[in-house]
């Protein structure tokens, strides 16, 4: 037996991308050269350009999926795969550049106390703002999830978030794949299979594409599928948590 | 109307919400299309709870009969999501092609790949 891996060495970095072939190669690069020795894998979500042979010539292990399935559906199929070749812990990062890899050992060494770490965008580190409608959605899903999860939470729409053991089984079942409930929903199944979610400040960059839409009708909207993801969110029966078996 | 008409308005329509509810519930539905389900139920239920705001819906465009405006709208939801459904399942059977052309593809991947296997452990046994 060799020395015992750390955590980081234990973590599985998932990337969906879809149609991203322009920037995943520098997102992996970037990954790889941020934190030594992980693993990362691209779930290629379905694209029609060349994501798949770009993350693959950076360096990342592709997982290419047939159809398009949606961050949620890619996100299972990593969870999955975490599983399945026995990895611990799995951190979600976008292949767009937008979440910065200097926060992923941060969100690891949380996990040590914590199921579910959530890189939180408005929590005072970096520059990256939201106005207008589309930030009350965010207050509003914020403080009714902050009191389910019982943990003070100020961005539940952020994908950059790394899953300890626990979260990873239960996902690997139960990822939801609607819009929006990847992200929301999946914090109220965490809460209800009684999964502990805390949340770290992480710098966010604007994305590499463009700004946030501040368009008031597309915000509208937005707070209207928010609304609807945590509606149905909350009316569903909890999923109990089978636990793991946790190997090391 | 009567109350015994009043109450079974009311009543349908929340029979009519209760079950798109609990088909979401258990995972039948999927948010996408329940959407209009639970649309209609919510404006059965108001219509149903006071009458009179069909009468000013249908007066505010110019419907003579409101009846007629509850048979148009119901007919105009039922019109919508059938073609929703139509453009579903035709994204459906686009996916499931996909899908069988990729395991088609795969399982000659994996005959080649084990003939070559066992070509490549032939020789020793059989020169």
């Amino acid at each position: 037996m060799g020395v015992m891996p750390t955590a980081l060495e234990r973590t599985l970095i998932v990337m969906p991308a879809f149609n991203e072939e322009e920037s995943v190669a520098a997102v992996v690069r970037e990954v790889f050269a941020t934190v030594p020795g992980a693993s990362c894998l691209v779930v290629d979500d379905g694209s029609v350009d060349q994501t798949y042979r770009e993350a693959e010539s950076a360096g990342a292990t592709v997982l290419r999926l047939p159809i398009n399935l949606g961050v949620g559906g890619a996100m299972r199929a990593g969870f999955k795969y975490a599983l399945e070749k026995g990895f611990a812990n799995v951190v979600q990062v976008d292949s767009d550049g937008q979440h910065d890899p200097a926060g992923i050992a941060e969100l690891v060494e949380r996990l040590g106390d914590h199921d579910l770490v959530l890189g939180a965008r408005f929590a005072g580190v970096g520059q990256y703002t939201v106005h207008g409608p589309r930030r009350w959605a965010m207050v509003v899903l914020s403080s009714i999830l902050s009191r389910l999860t019982k943990t003070k939470l100020t961005d539940t729409t952020s994908g950059f978030r790394a899953s300890g053991p626990r979260a990873v089984a239960l996902f690997a079942q139960h990822y939801p794949s609607e819009y929006l409930g990847d992200t929301v929903e999946s914090l109220v199944i965490a809460a209800r299979a009684k999964l502990t979610v805390t949340q770290v400040a992480v710098a966010m960059r604007p994305r590499a594409g463009g700004t946030p839409s501040h368009n008031p009708y597309k915000a509208a909207v937005y707070l209207a599928r928010a609304g609807m993801a945590l509606f149905v969110a909350l009316i569903r029966p909890p999923i109990a948590l089978r636990e793991p078996v946790v190997s090391l | 109307m009567n109350t015994v008409t009043y109450v079974f308005g009311i009543i349908a329509a929340l029979i009519a919400l209760a079950v798109v509810i609990e088909s979401l519930r258990r995972h039948h539905l999927r948010e996408r299309h329940a959407v209009w389900w639970l649309l209609a139920g919510l404006a059965a239920l108001v219509v149903s709870v006071f009458p009179d705001t069909l009468g000013w819906a249908a007066a505010l465009v110019g419907v003579t009969v409101p009846t007629n405006l509850v048979f148009f709208l119901s007919i105009a939801v039922l019109v919508l999501v059938s073609i929703q459904h139509s453009g579903e399942l035709t994204e459906l059977e686009a996916e499931t092609r996909t899908l069988a052309e990729t395991v088609a593809l795969q399982d000659l991947r994996i005959k080649e790949l084990e003939k070559a296997v066992a070509d490549a452990l032939q020789p020793r046994r059989n020169p």
